[in-house]
C-alpha cells in the first residue's frame, strides 16, 4: 500500500535534521498563521498563486530562488565547517552518508532552483516590458512552468525529512547512481525533481522565444532589441536545444533504476561514458543559459549608470550569439581524462579557449562603455565592477582547465571547484543580484536601500575571495573534491581560511535580507518611492510605464524608431506613453488555477513514483491529464479591459508624474 | 452598442497579431525532435552491445513492421483529408476522417504492443541487454507519443461533437495535432530505416 515508505524513513535519529525540521515547521506555521490572521488567503490565491501576470510570476520565481539560496547556502557552510574540523583523526560532525547528501543537494539546489529560478524570474519581470508587450505568448504555460519548478524544489526539501537525498553528486554519475550501488530513494528524489523542473524550464524556453519573435512592439527590429532581451533570446534557444538532452539522460538513468535496463550499468553492455557525454551535452550549455542573462543585465546597468549608450551594441549581440553556438561544442572538456584520445581532446580544448574571445569582447565593451562616462557609483554598479574583476580571473582559470594536459593534473580537484564558483558566483550570482537591485523599483514601485546593498556587496566580494582562493591552492596541493575528512596537515590552514570566507558570505546574505527588510519598512519615504516609473533615467521601454506597471503594461503599445527607444523618445521630447491618446479595450488572459493543479498533481505523481506507491503515482498522472483536458475544454480564458478602467489607471499615473515633476 | 463596436474593433486589431499557438507548438516539436535525436544517438552507441543476447536480426519480424509502417503512413494521409475538410468548415467530414485516423493509430499501437509482448515473453525484454534497452526505449518513446496523440485526438473528437462550425481556436488545435501526427510519421520512418532495416541487413 505504501510501497517502500515505512516509519524508518523518517530520520528522527539525526539531530541536525530534527532541528531543521522543527525550525522549518515553526517558520511554516508562522507564515500560515500570519496569512490566516490577516485574512489574506483569498488575496494570495486570486492575485498570486493563480495569476498569469508575468510580473507576478517573476516575483514568485525570485522568492523561490531566495529560499533555495538560503537552503543551498546552509548546505555550503555545513560542508566548509565539516572540512575545517575533520582533520587528523577527527571525523567531524557529518558522517559520509550525510555529507554526501549535502554536497549533492547543494549543487542540485543552487543550479536548478536558485540560479534557474532566479533567471526565469528576471526574464519574466523584464522581457515583456522591455519589448513593449502586454504579456508573454502563452500566459497559462507561464504559470505552469513556475509551478513545475516550485513543486520540484518542494520534492528536494521533502527528501530532508522523508527518506534521503542522492549521495551521487549533483549530476548523479552512474554506475554509482545505479540501483546496484544506490538502492535507496535518494537518487529517485533527484531524478523526479530534475525531470519535473526540466519540463517547466523547457516550456519557459519555448514561451519566451515565441514571445520575443512574435510580440515585439511595432518598429522593434531585431537590431533594435535591448541587449538583455537579446541575451534572453539566446538563452531560450539554448534551453530548447539542451534541456531535451537532460530529459533523455535522466530518463535513461531512471529506466535503468526502475525497469532494470542496461544503459549505464556495469553489466549487460551498459556504457557509463555515454551518460557523461549526454549529461554534459546539456550541462555545458546550461552554464551559458545561466550566465548570458547576467551579461545582459550588466550591459543594461553599465550603460544606465555610465550615462552613455552601450559601447559596441552590435558586437555585443554577435558575441552573445557566438557564445550561444560555441557553448554547444565544448562539452567534452568536462571529461578530458575519460580517454577520448588526443585529437578529440585537442578539438574540444581549442573550442573551449575560443569562447574566451567573444567573452573578452564583452568585457572590453563594458569597459569602453564606462570609459569617459559619467559613472554613478550606485550599489548596482558595485556588483558590475566586482563581476568584471572576479569573472576575468575565473575565465583565466577556465582557460587553464581547457588545456587537456593541465586538466589531467587538475581534474576532480578543488581547483575545479574554485574555478566554477569563481564564474558562477562572480558571473551569475553577482549578475542576478545586480539585476534584482536594478529592476526592483520597476516591480514594486520603491527602491532597495543602497547602504545595505553596498554592505552586502563588500561581504560577498571579500567573502568570495577568502572562501575560494584557498581552494585553488588546495587543488594544486592535490586535494580532491567531495572529500569527507583528511590527514594532510598542509591543507588544514587553507580550509580554515575558506571557512572564514563562508562566514563572510553568510554575513553578506544577512545584509541582503536586512536590505529587503529596511527597504520595505521605508518604502513610503519620498526618496525611496518611484513615482515616475524611471528612477535611474534609463534607456529601454520598461522604464516608460509606471512602477509597478499596470497589469496590462502599456495602455497604448509603444512605437520604436531607434535602439534604446525610451532614451531616444526622452531626447526628442516624445511621450512614449502617448498619455491621453486613443485608448482601446485591452485583451487580457484570465487567471487560472490549472497551472497550480498540474504542479500539485505532478508532485503527487513524483512522490508516488519515488516510494514505489504506484496507485498514488497513477492518481497524480490521471490528475495531470484530467486538468490538461479540462483546460483545453475551457473557452472562458480571456476578457477585455474596458476603456474607462484604462483611462482611470492611466490618469492616476499621469497625476503621479506631474506630482514628481513639481517636486523637482 | 457603441461599447460592443469598439470591442469588436479592438478584436479585429488584435487579429493582426497572428496567433502564436502554431508557432509555439512547432518550437515544442523541435525540442521533441532533439529528444528523439538523442535517443537515436544512444541507440547508435549501444546497437552492438548484445551481452550474449539476441541480435536485431534474430528478434525483428520485418513483415509485421512493414504493415505497421504502412498503417502509420496511411493515417497521415487520412489526417490530411481531415484537415482539408476542417479548412472548408465541413465538421462531420472532418470528424469522420479523424475517426479513421484514430482507428489506424490504434491499429499501429496494437501491433507494436503485440511485438513488444512477444519479445518480452521470449525473454528478450529491455533488461536483457543494452541493445534491447536502447531499442525498447527508442521505439517505446515513439509509441508513447502515438498514445498521447490518440488521447488528444479523442479529446478533439469529443470537443467537436455536435458542432456545426469550427472556431479559430479549434482550427489551431487541429493544426497542432496535425503537425504532431506528421512529425511522428517522420520519426517512424527514421526508426524503420535505422533501427529495423539496418539491424536486419
Amino acid at each position: 500500500m505504501l510501497g517502500k515508505l515505512t516509519l524508518s524513513a523518517i530520520p528522527y535519529d539525526v539531530p541536525i535534521l530534527v532541528g531543521t525540521f522543527i525550525g522549518a515547521a515553526i517558520a511554516g506555521l508562522a507564515v500560515v498563521g500570519l496569512i490566516t490572521y490577516y485574512g489574506k488567503w483569498g488575496y494570495l490565491w486570486r492575485e498570486w498563486l493563480t495569476s498569469v501576470d508575468h510580473k507576478r510570476i517573476g516575483v514568485m520565481y525570485i522568492v523561490v530562488a531566495l529560499v533555495a539560496l538560503f537552503r543551498g547556502f546552509a548546505d555550503a557552510i555545513m560542508m566548509r565547517s565539516q572540512l575545517a574540523l575533520a582533520y587528523a583523526g577527527n571525523p567531524g560532525y557529518l558522517p559520509p552518508h550525510h555529507y554526501d547528501q549535502i554536497f549533492s543537494a547543494h549543487g542540485t539546489i543552487m543550479i536548478f532552483f536558485m540560479a534557474m529560478a532566479f533567471m526565469q524570474g528576471l526574464m519574466n519581470i523584464v522581457v515583456p516590458l522591455q519589448i513593449g508587450a502586454r504579456d508573454v505568448a502563452f500566459p497559462f504555460v507561464n504559470t505552469l512552468s513556475f509551478w513545475m519548478t516550485t513543486v520540484s524544489f518542494l520534492l528536494v526539501n521533502v527528501s530532508l525529512f522523508i527518506g534521503e537525498f542522492s549521495q551521487c553528486g549533483w549530476l548523479a554519475y552512474p554506475p554509482l547512481s545505479e540501483q546496484q550501488f544506490s538502492p535507496g530513494v535518494g537518487v529517485d528524489y533527484y531524478i523526479w525533481a530534475v525531470q519535473l523542473s526540466g519540463v517547466g524550464t523547457l516550456l519557459t524556453g519555448v514561451n519566451f522565444f515565441a514571445t520575443i519573435v512574435k510580440m515585439r512592439a511595432p518598429g522593434m527590429t531585431y537590431m533594435r532589441m535591448p541587449v538583455f532581451t537579446w541575451t534572453i533570446f539566446c538563452t531560450t534557444v539554448l534551453i530548447m536545444v539542451a534541456f531535451p538532452i537532460l530529459t533523455v539522460a535522466i530518463g535513461l538513468l531512471g529506466l535503468d533504476r526502475y525497469l532494470g535496463m542496461h544503459f549505464f550499468t556495469n553489466d549487460g553492455g551498459g556504457n557509463q561514458m555515454l551518460y557523461l557525454s549526454v549529461i554534459w551535452g546539456w550541462g555545458h550549455p546550461e552554464v551559458y543559459i545561466l550566465v548570458l542573462p547576467a551579461f545582459g543585465a550588466f550591459s543594461e546597468i553599465t550603460q544606465t549608470f555610465s550615462r552613455k549608450p552601450l559601447f559596441g551594441y552590435k558586437t555585443m549581440v554577435y558575441a552573445t550569439a557566438s557564445i550561444m553556438v560555441l557553448s554547444l561544442v565544448v562539452w567534452v572538456h568536462h571529461f578530458f581524462t575519460m580517454g577520448a584520445g588526443p585529437n578529440v581532446n585537442a578539438f574540444f580544448g581549442i573550442m573551449t579557449m575560443v569562447i574566451a574571445v567573444p567573452t573578452g569582447v564583452k568585457i572590453f565593451n563594458w569597459l569602453f562603455t564606462m570609459y569617459k562616462g559619467r559613472i554613478e557609483f550606485h550599489a548596482t554598479m558595485y556588483w558590475v565592477i566586482g563581476f568584471m574583476i572576479t569573472f576575468s580571473i575565473g575565465g583565466m582559470t577556465g582557460v587553464m582547465l581547457a588545456i587537456p594536459a593541465s586538466d589531467f593534473v587538475l581534474h576532480n580537484s578543488l581547483f575545479v571547484i574554485a574555478h566554477f564558483h569563481n564564474v558562477i558566483i562572480g558571473g551569475v550570482y553577482f549578475g542576478y543580484v545586480a539585476a534584482m537591485n536594478f529592476w526592483f523599483p520597476k516591480a514594486f514601485g520603491f527602491k532597495l536601500n543602497e547602504a545595505w546593498g553596498k554592505r552586502a556587496f563588500w561581504c560577498w566580494f571579500v567573502g568570495f575571495y577568502v572562501a575560494f582562493m584557498p581552494l585553488y591552492v588546495l587543488g594544486f596541493e592535490g586535494m580532491t573534491r567531495r572529500m569527507n575528512h583528511y590527514d594532510n596537515p598542509e591543507w588544514h590552514p587553507w580550509l580554515l581560511i575558506a571557512e572564514v570566507g563562508a562566514v563572510l558570505i553568510a554575513i553578506g546574505i544577512v545584509c541582503q535580507l536586512t536590505q529587503l527588510y529596511v527597504s520595505i519598512r521605508d518604502r513610503n519615504l519620498a526618496e525611496n518611492r518611484d513615482l515616475t516609473g524611471d528612477p535611474w533615467n534609463a534607456r529601454t521601454l520598461e522604464w516608460s510605464t509606471s512602477s509597478p506597471p499596470p497589469f496590462y503594461n502599456f495602455a497604448i503599445l509603444p512605437e520604436v524608431h531607434e535602439l534604446d527607444a525610451f532614451a531616444h523618445d526622452k531626447e526628442a521630447g516624445i511621450d512614449t506613453r502617448q498619455a491621453g491618446g486613443n485608448y482601446q479595450p485591452i485583451h487580457m488572459p484570465k487567471n487560472t488555477a490549472c497551472g497550480f493543479l498540474i504542479g500539485a498533481f505532478s508532485f503527487v505523481m513524483g512522490f508516488g513514483a519515488i516510494w514505489y506507491i504506484w496507485w498514488l503515482a497513477a492518481v497524480g498522472l490521471i490528475g495531470v491529464i484530467a486538468t490538461v483536458i479540462a483546460r483545453s475544454s475551457d473557452n472562458d480564458v480571456d476578457y477585455y479591459v474596458p476603456v474607462s478602467e484604462v483611462v482611470r489607471i492611466e490618469q492616476e499615473h499621469t497625476h503621479n508624474l506631474m506630482a514628481a515633476q513639481a517636486a523637482e | 452598442m457603441a461599447q460592443n463596436m469598439t470591442a469588436d474593433a479592438a478584436h479585429a486589431h488584435d487579429e493582426h497579431h497572428e496567433s502564436p499557438v502554431v508557432f509555439g507548438f512547432w518550437l515544442y516539436l523541435m525540442t521533441d525532435c532533439i529528444i528523439f535525436g538523442t535517443l537515436f544517438a544512444v541507440f547508435a552507441v549501444l546497437r552492438d552491445q548484445f551481452a550474449g543476447g539476441p541480435t536485431g536480426h534474430e528478434v525483428f519480424e520485418l513483415s509485421g513492421v512493414g504493415i505497421e509502417t504502412a498503417i502509420l503512413l496511411f493515417s497521415s494521409i487520412t489526417y490530411g483529408f481531415g484537415m482539408i475538410a476542417a479548412h472548408e468548415n465541413k465538421v462531420s467530414t472532418m470528424r469522420t476522417w479523424l475517426g479513421v485516423t484514430f482507428l489506424l493509430g490504434l491499429g499501429f499501437l496494437f501491433m507494436e504492443i503485440r511485438e513488444f509482448s512477444h519479445m518480452i515473453a521470449e525473454g528478450n525484454g529491455p533488461d536483457r541487454s543494452a541493445f534491447l534497452s536502447a531499442f525498447f526505449t527508442l521505439v517505446g518513446t515513439h509509441g508513447l507519443h502515438v498514445t498521447c496523440g490518440l488521447l488528444w485526438m479523442a479529446v478533439l473528437l469529443f470537443q467537436t461533437a455536435g458542432k456545426t462550425e469550427l472556431n479559430e481556436r479549434m482550427i489551431g488545435k487541429l493544426t497542432c495535432l496535425s503537425l504532431f501526427w506528421h512529425f511522428l510519421d517522420i520519426v517512424w520512418i527514421c526508426v524503420f530505416t535505422f533501427v529495423y532495416l539496418m539491424s536486419v541487413i
